[in-house]
Parts: structure tokens; C-alpha cells; sequence
């Protein structure tokens, strides 16, 4: 049957995440998008919370089922989110190997893999997706995987390749006769190049990089074997969840300016057209919140019962999420006025961060 | 807890119900369209036999003995999605329901229940119909000018008139023997805390079908005005609790505004059953010639048309689990005022915007009449004006979510 509310622990998940999103995260994301560097120990703190794990694993060991789990990871994602973005994808970073590893991999890559980065506090593992074309699609990559022998040849250019100036271990989709595949790479192999850091609109606390592959040589055993369909399900159910709690967190705090504000004898709140700005806002969050739920439902009931669409509705939140969080933020600005557009508020920076949910699909916070 | 799975009962009775809205409504979809003021009498039998058979999936609360089963609302929203998927004016000819019996169920003691709603499971279908809209009072229902005197001696209440925009009141008062409930005051100087409704039967005098209006769409659903001169019901039949009956107090209104948290999500269902009906057509009619809709792809990489179905789909799947959350805080007894408020308003858009979109999409064939899109198109506008214009409901959701009074946010 059909049922919208958390459980109890689910509650208490939200609780913890968004005591530290609030208390620690986003007092630390406005240093961190003016200086370009992370706040270590906060992201640090962040991955001690165990969140790499909710989502991937009955992490607690209690039973839950499937579902729960994987709604687990949701709930989290747009919390954390809610606090800064780019603090919520660098906490969540080991996720972008872990769960392509966690669904598609075989028992010897789960057992030399996840059980190391289960407990991860540093930038060890990344993954490496987009490409730098106008027309990116994770599903027609430019870069190439060829057999050669017991090996694979891989061949490209990567960009926005988190934290790959520290990583140990990175996974490279790649094209092999036309399909997606993924490859699990070592950053010291010959072949790897790790170029400039990259500078973008927003995310500026999230260090990200260009990596080029000459002529990679990976060993047969370290590709990711399958169909991919989950993996990019869970990719952009992440994405939608934190597109959710970023736009949560633009119109709380337009709330809360439009009901102090004074404007011509009252609060801006209470003029029409802020007040129903506000209430399409809310209206399409909690929209999208569910719709990225049943996503999440839907991938973890997929591994156990088949097809229900999981994919689509990933999609669909995906798609949601990212024009959400676009016009979410945009409001927040819009409804600070002048006071907006200064970086003395967030909104500005949650409106800049915002155009990643959609701009940057591939950049696999799974 | 959190889940999407559909139970078996759910399932079972959404394929049922499809197959009624494929067989019973669609042949006749264009007829009644083009015939208004006629009732699709064969669909309304068969309507009334089909629930009394099936018990629990009916649209109105049972009686089973003198105990009522309040509806499963999460059902109740998918099985009217489903039949305003077939035709959304058809759908308003489904008997033993509509808003009477709900404001009866939201509103009425357990006596009124029992009095009331009884003839709904009766042989033969009955209709129930609100009366709230005045020709100066809209949006503003407040400002209703019907009055109500109680007449000591003869203990009964006296009602004096004009409702207009009734809808299913010919049906309710005229051609079955139903009842509409009234919405009057008992005090015009008191404002809101002097309206109270009043349920009148099929049959009562002093009340008078005076006008059928024609519309822009919902064809096969009457809308009608109804004049009251000295209209009198005894004293039991005010809804709610007696000792609120007499004085004024802002309870009766409040009361009275609850039960849109009930019918909200339910008209919300009936504008998506709308929406879906549209992009199933619109994308049967572009695949037929030869048009791919890829789902998956990134945006920039999208055709126009691919573009505007996702986002169709995006925004009737959105609307449609705000919905059912709605729906499902009614069946679990908690407050659902704000998320009542908040799927009427997204559905009455996304429905509006889906139909125009369709038809615009298909061009000269959206425009004809030899299809339906362009029936759904105008049964679609509807669904963002009554039950709250999307504009009352922004000013509800936004009361809420801001903690204003409507005195603070006006």
C-alpha cells in the first residue's frame, strides 16, 4: 500500500544529517566557494557520519528491506544537500565507485573494493564520466574502450573528475563497441593524466579536474560488467534528491527574509506576489520530493521483483530536480531583491550551484 | 514507513474500472459532449449496479448497518482518475456520490450519516449536490447572502435564496430522489461564523431547478441554479453538532471548509485522469505517424516534442503523487489541509497546460473534432476554477506555509 511517511529511524536519519548539514556544513560553504578549497574537517566529520554507506547496505544491520535502504540514501542526499551542495557531493564522493561496484560488480571486485571504502575519509576513490561536449551523454561516450587480449586500451578525455588530483582508485566509463561500460582504474597507471583544475559557476568548494587516458592499459577483471540502467537510476535519483533539498533550503530562507522584510507597510510575505511565488515553490518541492522517492522505491523493488520503471522515473525526477533547483533558487534571489544578488546571502551561491543538478547529470554522486 | 507498491485490491480494481472507462464512456464521450443537458442514463445504471456489487469500491461511504466505512481515499483518487481518464464529464454522472455525501461524511454527526447517505446503496441511483457559489460570491464564500431562519415554533429552518453553478443539482434534485447541501448564514452581520449547511431532499418545496447553464466544457454533467423562497427543513437537517446550530461561530465555516480538504485531492485525481488521457492520445496519434519519443536523453539533446513530453509526463507524475499523499493523510487521519491545497493547484495547471499542449502539438489534428483532444482541452479548464480557483488555493497554501491569517495575507 501506498505510504508517505518516514519510519522512526528514518526520522532520526534526517535528524542527525540535518543537525550536521545546518551546525557545520553550511556555516563552512561560504569559505569554501570563495577560496576553492573544501573545509577538510567538516567533510571529513561528514564522511564519519556513515552516510557513504546508508543507501548501499542494510548499514545498520536492523533488516531493513531493500526499499528502506535505498530511500535511506535519498533522504540523506537532499538533507545534506539542503546544508551546501558542494559539501554533499564531496561527503558522498566515495559513492561514485561504490555503488556502480555495489550493483554491478562481481564478488572479487566487491570484496577487494567496498569493504575498503566503507569506512573512507578521504578522497581515495572517484569516478570519471563527462566529457566536455555540448551534447554529453553518458549513454554515447567519446571515450573508448578497446579489447586487447586479457587487457583493455582506454582512450579519452574526462572532465569534472572529483578530487582527482588525490585519488588512488577512479572509475572511466568508457565505450566498448558502443556501449557504456565502466572501468576500474588506478590514477598512477601509465596513460593517466591529470590536468588543470576546473573552474565552473557554482560548486567552487568541490574540486574537480580534467583527466585525459592515453592509451590506458586496465586488466579484463577490472570491468564493471552490464547493463548500466541502475546504476544511472540511482545516479540521477541522488541528483534529483539534492536538487530537492537545495531548492528546500532557498525557499526556507525566502521565507524567512519575505516575513521579516518590511515593504510599504507590510512584511513582502505578505504581498500576493510573493506569497504565491512562495507557495508554487513549496508546492514543487514536495512534488519532486515524492516523485524522486518513488524513484528510489522503485530501483531497490527493480533488484528483487523486475521492471517497474525505475529508469523513467529516475528520469523523471532527474528532470524535475534539475528545473526545480534552477527555479527555486532563482526565486530565493528574486524574492531578496538587491540583497540577493549580494554574496553576503547564500541564495546567490545555491541559485550557481543550482544549474549543476541539470548541467552536470554525469557527475555520479550515486 | 515509506512505499509506492500498489496492493492487489488496488490493482485489480484500476483494471476493472479501465475497462468501464473504455467500454462505457469513450463511445460515448463525443454524444454527450454534443447533446448537453442530456444524461448518460445507461452509464449511470450500470455505474450504480457495478458498486453495489462491489461493495468497498464505491465512490461514497458505506452504510453497513448503522455504522459508516468512510471511503479509502487513495483508491477513490485512482478510481476517478481512471474514469475522467474515459470522460471527466461522465464521470460527474457517476451516482451514489459526488459532494454532498461528501460534505455529509466530512460534516454530519453520525445520525445525519446514517439519515442521509443511506439512499445512496439503494436500487436506484441518487445523486447529491453543493450548493455553495452566489452570483456576487465566488471565491469569496464568505460573503454568501442565502439566509436561514429557524422557525421556533415549527422547529425548522427556512431558507431564502439563489445558488448558482451547481453542478449534478438537476440530477440530485430533478431526476433522482437525492438531496444538494446548502450553504447559508444565520446571522449576515457575523461573517463566516454564521454560515451553515443545510442538506434539502429531492422533493422539498420552496427549492426550484430555475436555470441549466451551458459551458465550455464537462457537457455531460448538469450545472444548474437553484432558487430557494421559503424553503423549509426540519431542524436535524443543519449539519453537525447541535449546540453549534443556533449561535454563531466560526466552527460551522471551518467545518464546512474541511471537507475541500477531502474533495480537493479527488477533483485533483479527476484533472489528471484528464491530463493522462491526453498525452496517452497525443503520443498513440505521434507514434502512429512515425515519431519517436526517446526517454532518457539529455535535453539539449531532445526534438522539441520530445522536450515537451517529458515534461508532461514529469509534471502529471509530480501532481499525481502529491495527490496521492493528499489523499492517503485523509485515510490516515491527519491534517492534509495544506497538501489539499497544493495538488489542486499544480493539477489544475498541469491538466490545463497538458491538453493545450497536446492539441498545439498536433497541430490541425489536435484542433478537430474528429479527435478528443480537443473535448479534453475544454473539459480540462474546469478543474483549475472550481473547488477553489488555482488562485484561492495559492492563497491557501501560502496562509498556511506562512502562518498567516487571512486577515495577514489577503
Amino acid at each position: 500500500m501506498y505510504s508517505f511517511q518516514p519510519s522512526p529511524e528514518q526520522h532520526r536519519l534526517i535528524e542527525t544529517v540535518r543537525r550536521f548539514a545546518a551546525q557545520e556544513l553550511r556555516p563552512a560553504a561560504r569559505a569554501a566557494d570563495e577560496s576553492g578549497e573544501w573545509p577538510s574537517a567538516v567533510i571529513q566529520r561528514g564522511m564519519q557520519l556513515g552516510l557513504t554507506q546508508v543507501g548501499l547496505t542494510d548499514a545498520d544491520g536492523d533488516g531493513d528491506s531493500r526499499e528502506q535502504t535505498a530511500l535511506n540514501g535519498t533522504l540523506a542526499a537532499e538533507v545534506l544537500a539542503y546544508g551546501d551542495l558542494a559539501g554533499a557531493l564531496a561527503i558522498l564522493m566515495p559513492n561514485l565507485f561504490a555503488v556502480p561496484v555495489a550493483i554491478l560488480g562481481s564478488d572479487v571486485q566487491k570484496a577487494e573494493f567496498l569493504a575498503d571504502i566503507s569506512i573512507g575519509d578521504e578522497a581515495e576513490y572517484t569516478a570519471a564520466l563527462i566529457e566536455l561536449d555540448w551534447d554529453f551523454d553518458a549513454c554515447a561516450l567519446k571515450t573508448t574502450a578497446i579489447r586487447d587480449g586479457d587487457h583493455y586500451l582506454l582512450t579519452g578525455v574526462k572532465a569534472y573528475v572529483p578530487a582527482a588530483d588525490k585519488a588512488r582508485t577512479m572509475l572511466v566509463y568508457a565505450a566498448l563497441e558502443g556501449e557504456t561500460q565502466a572501468f576500474i582504474v588506478e590514477a598512477e597507471a601509465e596513460g593517466v593524466v591529470v590536468g588543470a583544475r576546473q573552474k565552473l559557476l557554482g560548486l567552487n568548494g568541490f574540486p574537480l579536474f580534467g583527466v585525459e587516458l592515453k592509451d590506458v592499459r586496465v586488466d579484463k577483471s577490472k570491468r564493471l560488467d552490464g547493463d548500466f540502467g541502475l546504476v544511472w537510476a540511482r545516479m540521477q535519483t541522488t541528483w534529483a534528491a539534492m536538487g530537492v533539498g537545495l531548492a528546500q533550503a532557498a525557499f526556507d530562507y525566502a521565507r524567512d527574509y519575505a516575513k521579516e522584510r518590511e515593504v510599504f507597510g507590510s512584511k513582502v510575505a505578505q504581498k500576493q506576489s510573493i506569497a504565491f511565488m512562495l507557495a508554487e515553490m513549496a508546492t514543487e518541492i514536495e512534488a519532486i520530493r515524492l516523485v524522486t522517492w518513488q524513484a528510489a522505491w522503485q530501483a531497490a523493488w527493480q533488484l528483487d521483483e523486475g521492471d517497474i520503471g525505475a529508469g523513467h522515473t529516475a528520469y523523471l525526477a532527474h528532470m524535475g530536480a534539475g528545473e526545480l533547483a534552477m527555479r527555486g533558487t532563482d526565486r530565493a534571489v528574486q524574492i531578496l531583491g538587491g540583497h540577493g544578488y549580494v554574496r553576503e546571502h547564500p541564495v546567490e551561491m545555491w541559485m550557481r550551484n543550482g544549474r549543476a543538478i541539470a548541467s552536470l547529470t554525469g557527475l555520479a554522486v550515486v | 514507513m515509506i512505499s509506492f507498491e500498489e496492493s492487489e485490491t488496488l490493482k485489480k480494481l484500476q483494471a476493472v474500472v479501465r475497462e468501464v472507462a473504455i467500454q462505457r464512456m469513450r463511445p460515448i464521450s463525443r454524444y454527450f459532449d454534443e447533446h448537453e443537458g442530456e444524461i448518460p442514463w445507461d452509464y449511470v445504471a450500470f455505474m450504480h449496479e457495478a458498486m453495489k456489487t462491489m461493495g468497498a469500491a464505491s465512490l461514497v461511504p458505506q452504510v453497513e448497518g448503522n455504522k459508516v466505512q468512510p471511503p479509502n481515499y487513495v483508491m477513490l483518487a485512482h478510481t476517478i482518475e481512471t474514469l475522467s481518464w474515459g470522460d471527466a464529464g461522465i464521470y460527474l454522472c457517476t451516482p451514489r456520490g459526488g459532494l454532498g455525501a461528501a460534505a455529509v461524511e466530512a460534516n454530519g454527526t453520525a445520525e445525519q450519516r446514517d439519515k442521509f447517505l443511506g439512499r445512496l446503496s439503494g436500487d436506484k441511483p441518487v445523486f447529491t449536490a453543493m450548493a455553495i457559489t452566489e452570483a456576487q460570491a465566488g471565491s469569496e464564500n464568505s460573503a454568501i447572502q442565502c439566509r436561514a431562519v429557524f422557525d421556533a415554533q415549527s422547529q425548522e429552518w427556512v431558507l431564502n435564496g439563489e445558488k448558482i453553478f451547481v453542478t449534478a443539482g438537476h440530477k440530485a434534485l430533478v431526476d433522482t430522489p437525492g438531496f444538494v447541501v446548502v450553504w447559508a448564514t444565520i446571522d449576515p452581520e457575523a461573517g463566516r461564523a454564521g454560515i451553515r449547511s443545510f442538506v434539502i431532499e429531492a422533493g422539498t418545496r420552496g427549492i426550484q431547478v430555475t436555470r441549466q447553464d451551458k459551458k465550455l466544457g464537462i457537457r455531460a454533467s448538469d450545472t444548474v441554479t437553484l432558487t430557494l423562497q421559503e424553503c423549509r427543513v426540519p431542524a436535524n437537517h443543519l449539519l453537525g453538532e447541535v449546540k453549534l446550530a443556533g449561535k454563531a461561530s466560526p466552527k460551522g465555516f471551518k467545518g464546512a471548509m474541511q471537507t475541500f480538504n477531502v474533495t480537493r485531492p479527488l477533483v485533483a485525481a479527476s484533472a489528471l485522469g484528464i491530463a493522462r488521457a491526453a498525452l496517452d492520445e497525443m503520443t498513440r496519434l505521434l507514434t502512429e505517424s512515425g515519431v519517436e519519443i526517446r526517454v532518457g536523453m539529455p535535453r539539449q539533446k531532445m526534438s522539441y516534442v520530445e522536450g515537451e513530453v517529458i515534461d508532461m509526463q514529469r509534471t502529471l507524475r509530480a501532481a499525481w503523487l502529491l495527490t496521492l499523499k493528499a489523499a492517503w493523510l485523509s485515510d490516515e487521519g491527519q491534517p492534509n489541509a495544506l497538501e489539499a491545497a497544493m495538488c489542486k493547484l499544480m493539477a489544475g495547471e498541469v491538466v490545463t497546460r497538458v491538453t493545450q499542449k497536446a492539441v498545439e502539438i498536433l497541430g490541425p489534428v489536435g484542433y478537430s473534432r474528429t479527435y478528443l483532444l480537443e473535448k479534453w482541452l475544454r473539459d480540462a479548464k474546469i478543474n483549475d476554477i472550481y473547488e477553489g480557483t488555482g488562485q484561492i488555493n495559492r492563497l491557501v497554501a501560502a496562509r498556511l506555509l506562512l502562518g498567516y491569517r487571512g486577515s495577514e495575507l489577503r
